[in-house]
């Protein structure tokens, strides 16, 4: 069963991510949902649900008023012009399990959007605050798009953040900017009349990062098909981690992980009154002992793949500058 | 190649007749007398390794200043090869390479491939050494009737399995055979070449006269690399340098035909540090293969995969019935989720722990596949994070023809 909105919430608190909320009547369109939230300050956002031939499926969050142009997203990813379309309705309930009106980042909770590649609008880091559906029409919340990082990464994921408005050329010499983020895997919708076989997509996982995504009106692509079967994906999708390239994200999951370690360390030690006597003074040294032995392979292979990283920029960079095309002219080494 | 290796050699291949007495282990077949499992022991006395006895694994533990890899405490790394002269010389201050490879020949890579990459990470880690990874696209293009653009290309898909491992950028050269082979590579190939005759060959390998000449001329391909003066980028003026080859003992055949020619180069022999076979999951009598999707876990599998795999076709050495179970305990001879948590399961205390309940009856089978789930998953998961972090960059990086200074430090 998906998540509920007061699931969310809960979880949400739990984690100590820091939200408001409004409650309204239930909204179907961006604009109704303006009407009652519209001049908080913060930004609305418009959220699409879309898929593409392969059946692989996308959510694009951008800020309410920005342009998103679904053939420029759909040439980027590496899908072709016209690739991309909105998901049918059954896909909303089967994959998403949120009901119309109500595509939301935080619907990827759910282990049946395991799949599910998510677009965020590089937009929102400009906002104080950003406003989205928490899995119900009507409420909406009111959240600093870090703190919807913080989020996306207890569910495993990576928060990838897309110029929605850009339009970059694509051609021969230059491959599709977003063509990471296409999942690699197919979702199978019960029943589907179309292409029914999951194709293998590409190799590579990639966090779906921002994309302007309109808010889908409950238009069926197809008529009524009975879901029965949804390739589901537990729980961490892996997305490719920026964060083996940005400094702040890297340290602030080892500090998440720690956190995270902690919490279940001492759940599991169970600080009573009884550990206490037992261990005494001690308890603390314990409990981190613990702790450092869990996380130090962990963070040693997570270190390894972060130098890994910055080793193969530094190449690319070297390599770049001693090509032999036109352009190299212009770097120079003492 | 001294009469004892080639005596052996040719007990092992012999052309065409397959002994049903006898178990097979080569680099293309490997399997055990009818319906028993693989006999080590045998394989040990029949090859002329040495056993790894836990004073090799202490003196690793007191030279490194680590804990030694499950690996080695488990002894899934059971055999060796001069591993003591290693040792020795690493003490004097005399470094060494590692070498290891992986034959390209399909997208998937099962756990069985990863252990030998995953050991040879923790060597890299420990001693602080280079190391060389070949990818041999050359011979499964021969072998396996892929074009020559297929191998390549899943030589590059592998690369990025390897990757993934963890090995470290700065002490590690990623090459394919199609892309290196040449120069001084090409070189230490034609001094192994003349020194290897067509009947040692076949009685190494049990190639036939109606085999192509590929396969004849592709053992030195893989024996160039155990010379230091193969990469001349990397090891110029060090020709003295010893090399240590982790690998899994069905490799053992092209090595000792490369440690008898070694010294007739005026190079050390390459020393050996050789594994089991990583079980398939239908039992012992083999090992896993990629052409059988239910005989092993992919790396690609999900939770939901694995968990199905290992509750289906994990063989169990639990009784039929739980009375019967908790009266006469497991076998753990046969029983494979235990002997999948001996690999995995690095909890030393944990393990003696399920290997005692659980022979005894008082754990019964699906809690012990119960918590192997939760390691699988746990280290599947761990290496799709790190696979998708690799960039077609980064593996144009690790096998970029570049200098590894501070490769020793």
């Amino acid at each position: 069963m998906g998540y509920s909105k007061d699931q969310l919430l809960a979880r949400l608190q739990e984690l100590q991510i820091e939200f408001s909320q409004y409650e309204h009547p239930v909204v179907m369109t961006v604009e109704a949902q303006a009407k009652y939230v519209g001049n908080t300050g913060a930004g609305l956002s418009k959220n699409l649900f879309l898929k593409d031939k392969k059946n692989r499926f996308y959510v694009v969050s951008a800020l309410a008023d920005a342009k998103v142009d679904l053939k420029v997203l759909s040439q980027r990813l590496g899908l072709g012009k016209g690739g991309l379309r909105m998901a049918p309705e059954e896909a909303l309930g089967e994959i998403l399990q949120v009901p119309l009106g109500c595509v939301t980042p935080f619907a990827l909770v759910n282990d049946s959007a395991g799949h599910v590649s998510l677009l965020l609008d590089q937009g929102f880091k400009g906002q104080d605050r950003c406003l989205f559906h928490p899995l119900s029409n009507d409420m909406t919340i009111s959240l600093n798009v870090s703190e919807l990082d913080k989020f996306l990464r207890s569910i495993g994921r990576d928060s990838s953040y897309v110029d929605l408005e850009a339009n970059p050329p694509v051609g021969k010499d230059n491959p599709p900017d977003l063509a990471d983020l296409v999942p690699s895997d197919s979702i199978v919708l019960s029943d589907p009349p179309e292409k029914a076989a999951s194709l293998q997509g590409p190799r590579n996982d990639h966090v779906i990062s921002d994309n302007k995504s309109t808010e889908i009106t409950a238009k069926a692509n197809e008529p009524s098909r009975k879901v029965k079967n949804i390739k589901e994906k537990s729980v961490s999708i892996v997305q490719p981690s920026s964060s083996f390239k940005d400094v702040g994200q890297f340290v602030e999951e080892i500090l998440d992980k720690t956190k995270a370690l902690l919490l279940s360390e001492t759940r599991v030690i169970q600080i009573t009154g009884e550990t206490i006597k037992q261990h005494g003074e001690r308890l603390g040294a314990v409990v981190a002992d613990g702790i450092r032995e869990r996380l130090s392979s962990e963070l040693k292979a997570d270190t390894r793949l972060y130098l890994n990283t910055a080793y193969t920029e530094g190449f690319s960079v070297a390599r770049t500058m001693f090509q032999n095309t036109g352009a190299h002219s212009q770097f120079r080494c003492l | 190649m001294d009469k004892k290796e080639a005596e052996v050699g040719a007990l092992q291949n012999v052309e065409g007749k397959q002994e049903e007495e006898e178990q097979v282990v080569n680099p293309w077949e490997v399997s055990a007398k009818e319906g028993g499992k693989i006999d080590y022991d045998k394989l040990i006395e029949k090859f002329g390794c040495q056993r790894l006895n836990q004073s090799l694994i202490d003196r690793v533990e007191h030279l490194t200043s680590r804990r030694a890899h499950v690996f080695l405490r488990r002894g899934v790394f059971f055999a060796h090869r001069d591993f003591t002269e290693i040792l020795d010389a690493y003490e004097r201050g005399e470094k060494f390479y590692l070498y290891t490879g992986r034959g390209p020949s399909s997208e998937a890579l099962h756990l069985g491939h990863l252990v030998p990459f995953m050991f040879t990470q923790y060597l890299q880690e420990v001693f602080k050494v280079p190391l060389v990874i070949q990818l041999t696209d050359d011979e499964k293009c021969l072998w396996k009737n892929l074009t020559v653009e297929e191998s390549r290309r899943l030589a590059r898909e592998n690369a990025k399995d390897i990757i993934a491992c963890g090995f470290d950028i700065r002490r590690t050269f990623i090459f394919s055979d199609f892309d290196y082979v040449g120069g001084a590579f090409y070189r230490n190939m034609i001094e192994v070449s003349k020194r290897v005759t067509c009947n040692q060959i076949v009685g190494i390998f049990g190639f036939v006269g109606e085999d192509h000449i590929g396969k004849y001329s592709f053992p030195p391909v893989q024996a160039a690399p155990s010379f230091p003066s193969s990469f001349p980028h990397l090891f110029s003026g060090k020709d003295n340098l010893r090399c240590l080859i982790p690998c899994a003992i069905d490799q053992d055949p092209y090595f000792r035909m490369t440690r008898d020619v070694a010294p007739r180069i005026g190079y050390h022999k390459p020393a050996l540090i050789e594994s089991l076979f990583f079980p398939a999951l239908q039992g012992e009598t083999g090992k896993m293969s990629a052409s059988d999707p239910n005989s092993a876990i992919y790396v690609t599998d999900s939770e939901k995969e694995i968990k199905n795999k290992i509750n289906k076709y994990a063989f169990s050495g639990g009784q039929d019935s739980v009375e019967k179970h908790r009266q006469l305990g497991a076998n753990l001879e046969v029983d494979i989720p235990v002997k999948y948590l001996s690999f995995f399961l690095e909890d030393d205390a944990e393990l003696g722990h399920v290997k005692e309940e659980y022979g005894a009856g008082r754990m019964l089978t699906g809690e012990v596949k119960q918590r192997l789930i939760e390691v699988l998953t746990k280290l599947v998961e761990r290496h799709r994070r790190a696979r998708a972090a690799v960039t077609d960059e980064m593996v144009d990086a690790f096998m970029a023809v570049r200098p590894l200074p501070n490769m020793f430090n």
